[in-house]
């Protein structure tokens, strides 16, 4: 393990893999090797995923063909569609985002790329991953028990999740909340991983200037989890005393105040949106300098940028309670911080669009992922404007078009870029190339029919279609716009058939797929200086580093990449 | 743009779909540029033989004003949309003018209940009346609103208006609205308050002056007040 072995020593370092055999459970249950355990993290990620998706698929149908029987799920009643929306946004939260793009690229990711052996704390991320299984399966339970899943929207405000008697799911409420709240100490055991293993495990000669972006990002969003997550396990607890011992934290009849847990779940739950975005932003870094051939614009600005918006990011959380009943003087400072956070994020955007000048692109399927983010997420960012506009957020707030707004922002986040990191790092982590052809097809049959979901969903909410209901054909002013639902739903049809392209594509790469080799994209970072895939322990001896990580084209030189650990 | 949609209604729908329209002009204009530079970059750089990717640090003063402009503009422009943001803002929220009427708005599980107070302009009278799903009021006529909720949070949204408020159970909250147009429109929870959200809209009627007058002594229970209760509920169950 990584405290054992000093770097600096080469002769103590032993291939993990030579020292014993290991058993099926030591080596895939049990194992406490970070690749084994980001791999646990990405497929139950994905699996988890494919829940979240089948519950789009069940709502959509239902708003599209509003009583008819959804094959494959029977009829959606108003509780059940309640339970799907709440369960789809906490599924592809708590359970998609975080555990594959912090958990799964963190875990494969920083070791290798830092150039050590393991994380620092081995049993602890073990003991993480475990966890958070144990909370996926106190989530997926919920479903399944008397009066079913929780449906009080992934936000969960009391009174509506506090009491049974108003949300009529007794044991659904407290399994979602007790879920939620292993998932957090899951992240909270992860991210201690990451920080220490970054600041202390680095190969001799990485500088933190040195440290490749994606890396500092995953670091940076385990701070912000940890700085902000303290308050929501705090009103988690509270909930769930609320919901079984009969307290009343969130009971305005014995004193207590709901609107408490709006701003302990938003103090939270706006820095999370940059905890699952950074890593994204981070991935996509490490995409457009590859394949552009070039030295990534302003490392340093993107490193500041991204500090300052996780600084930024804490001051903004009540513009999700616009009109939740807070001092509405409270709103103008809040309209305030909200817009100052655009720039930063505009920045990051610019520094992107800056690095492709002057490159030698070529659109590779991680590349074409990679720059449908900067794309996509730019429209995510742009109408959020909208909404940290206080005056136009009364109009705004709670229509499809935030729906529009968030889905713009966390799916190139969570599916776009876990696509982007997927097909770029899939050579390392299997060994073979991924079939570009088939990479192709589904990269372009994911996101034509995406855009045809949500930028209806945003003429809808302009509309003043109001978010959360099952049946629109009920009032007067929206029944007219049932065509555009269905086309919707077609389109959303349209896209989870083309995931069927994915899952084939890496079955058939990974059984026959062309062998990778070390470095298949002319990498400067060290997880290409490795095997692929890298053995237990990483590399037979540890790699030292000269340089930055993005030493792409520099002059004079007669290869166009510069890796890292090469003395000259 | 939301105006294409829904017609504005009150006061003040007309800042909001100003500063709505502002930020669409605006912000679309960057987009559309950002965007632009972005696709032409792609084709422009794409990977040519014998062409090899220039080396730009991005760290000197002169390259990194490819960043800075850019930021300082989105700056300015951001000083703009908070100044009619604020605007509209204080107008709905922070602003209360005298009111010419009071109506109480109480929302439950899943149903409105909206109480006037009556020809007497006082609440907890014999003459209120309590209206259930279904809103009569005047137009040019400004009234108070009294949010208040029975159980949990729902959201008193009327998208003719542009108003839209959170309903807090133990609290009493009050905003305004000044119809400027008749018709009948929708009223909508926008806060998820269990199974029946998706059933719990109500009606707006806005009448003019004269109609609402005439609803008004027809509805009202004025002509029970001088009544003993015991008649009057006799009186209500003929009814």
């Amino acid at each position: 393990m990584a405290e054992s072995i000093p770097h600096d020593v080469d002769a103590a370092h032993v291939d993990h893999g030579d020292h014993h055999e290991q058993t099926f459970w030591q080596k895939y249950v049990f194992s406490t090797d970070h690749k084994m355990i980001a791999m646990q993290y990405m497929f139950t990620g994905m699996a988890m995923g494919l829940i979240g998706a089948f519950m789009a698929y069940a709502f959509r149908m239902q708003l599209a063909f509003p009583g008819d029987s959804v094959p494959g799920f029977g009829i959606v009643t108003p509780a059940n569609y309640n339970a799907l929306v709440t369960n789809h946004g906490t599924i592809m939260i708590f359970w998609v985002a975080m555990p594959v793009l912090i958990a799964a690229f963190g875990n494969f990711l920083i070791p290798l790329m830092i150039g050590c052996d393991d994380m620092v704390f081995p049993k602890i991320n073990r003991l993480s991953y475990q966890i958070f299984l144990l909370s996926a399966v106190v989530l997926v339970a919920s479903f399944f028990v008397e009066g079913g899943g929780f449906g009080g929207a992934w936000t969960a405000y009391p009174p509506l999740s506090a009491k049974p008697i108003y949300n009529l799911t007794p044991l659904g409420c407290t399994m979602w909340v007790i879920a939620v709240g292993l998932e957090f100490v899951a992240f909270l055991l992860g991210g201690i991983n990451f920080i220490t293993t970054t600041m202390n495990a680095r190969a001799p000669g990485m500088k933190l200037y040195d440290i490749p972006i994606v890396v500092w990002m995953i670091v940076i969003a385990s701070i912000l989890f940890m700085l902000s997550v303290g308050p929501l396990i705090a009103g988690a607890i509270m909930l769930v005393f609320d919901q079984t011992l009969g307290t009343a934290f969130f009971d305005p009849d014995k004193g207590g105040d709901p609107v408490l847990w709006q701003h302990l779940f938003w103090f939270f739950g706006h820095p999370e949106v940059y905890v699952v975005l950074l890593p994204a932003i981070g991935i996509t870094a490490e995409i457009i300098t590859v394949f552009s051939r070039k030295k990534l614009f302003a490392y340093k600005t993107v490193l500041h940028t991204a500090f300052g918006t996780g600084v930024l990011s804490f001051t903004v959380w009540a513009h999700h309670q616009f009109i939740s009943g807070i001092d509405p003087r409270m709103a103008n400072v809040f309209t305030v911080t909200t817009l100052l956070i655009s720039i930063p994020i505009a920045e990051m955007m610019f520094v992107y669009i800056a690095t492709l000048y002057g490159g030698s692109i070529t659109l590779t399927t991680p590349m074409l992922w990679a720059l449908a983010f900067i794309a996509e997420f730019l429209i995510g960012g742009v109408t959020g404007i909208f909404l940290g506009a206080s005056g136009a957020d009364i109009y705004f707030h709670d229509t499809y078009f935030v729906l529009a707004h968030f889905h713009y922002t966390f799916y190139p986040i969570a599916v776009i870029g876990t696509f982007a990191g997927f097909t770029f790092w899939f050579p390392k982590m299997f060994g073979k190339m991924m079939n570009d052809t088939l990479g192709k097809i589904h990269f372009w049959g994911t996101i034509i029919p995406f855009n045809l979901i949500f930028i209806p969903l945003f003429v809808l909410g302009a509309a003043g279609q109001h978010r959360r209901i099952y049946d629109y054909t009920g009032f007067p002013e929206l029944a007219k716009y049932q065509d555009v639902r269905v086309f919707v739903t077609v389109a959303l049809l349209v896209m989870l058939a083309f995931q069927l392209v994915f899952f084939y594509n890496c079955f058939i790469s990974w059984r026959s797929g062309k062998k990778a080799g070390n470095n298949p994209w002319d990498s400067c970072t060290l997880e290409w200086t490795t095997s692929s895939p890298p053995g237990h322990g990483n590399w037979k001896e540890l790699p030292t580093v000269y340089r930055g990580p993005y030493e792409y084209s520099t002059p004079g030189r007669e290869k166009d990449f510069w890796p890292q650990n090469e003395p000259n | 743009m939301v105006s294409y949609f829904i017609q504005p209604l009150s006061t003040y729908a007309g800042d909001i779909d100003f500063i709505i329209d502002l930020i669409f002009w605006l912000v679309g204009f960057w987009f559309v540029l950002s965007e632009g530079v972005f696709f032409w970059l792609i084709v422009r750089y794409r990977k040519k033989e014998g062409v090899p990717a220039e080396y730009i640090t991005g760290e000197t003063p002169e390259q990194k004003r490819w960043i800075t402009i850019p930021h300082f503009l989105v700056l300015f422009c951001d000083i703009f949309i908070l100044y009619y943001a604020i605007v509209a803002w204080y107008e709905v929220k922070q602003n209360l003018p005298p009111a010419e009427a009071t109506i109480r708005v109480i929302s439950q599980q899943w149903a409105w209940t909206f109480v006037h107070e009556g020809p007497d302009g006082k609440f907890d009278t014999a003459d209120d009346i309590t209206e259930m799903n279904e809103l009569h009021i005047s137009v040019d006529k400004l009234y108070h609103y009294k949010l208040s909720a029975l159980d949990v949070m729902h959201s008193f949204s009327v998208p003719v208006f542009r108003l839209k408020q959170d309903a807090i159970p133990g609290r009493i909250i009050t905003g305004w609205w000044e119809a400027t147009g008749t018709g009948e429109y929708s009223i909508q929870c926008a806060e998820i308050c269990g199974i029946g959200h998706g059933l719990m809209g109500a009606r707006i009627f806005i009448d003019t002056p004269e109609q609402h007058a005439a609803w008004i002594a027809d509805h009202s229970s004025i002509k029970y007040a001088a009544l003993t209760p015991s008649q009057s509920a006799q009186q209500s169950v003929k009814e």
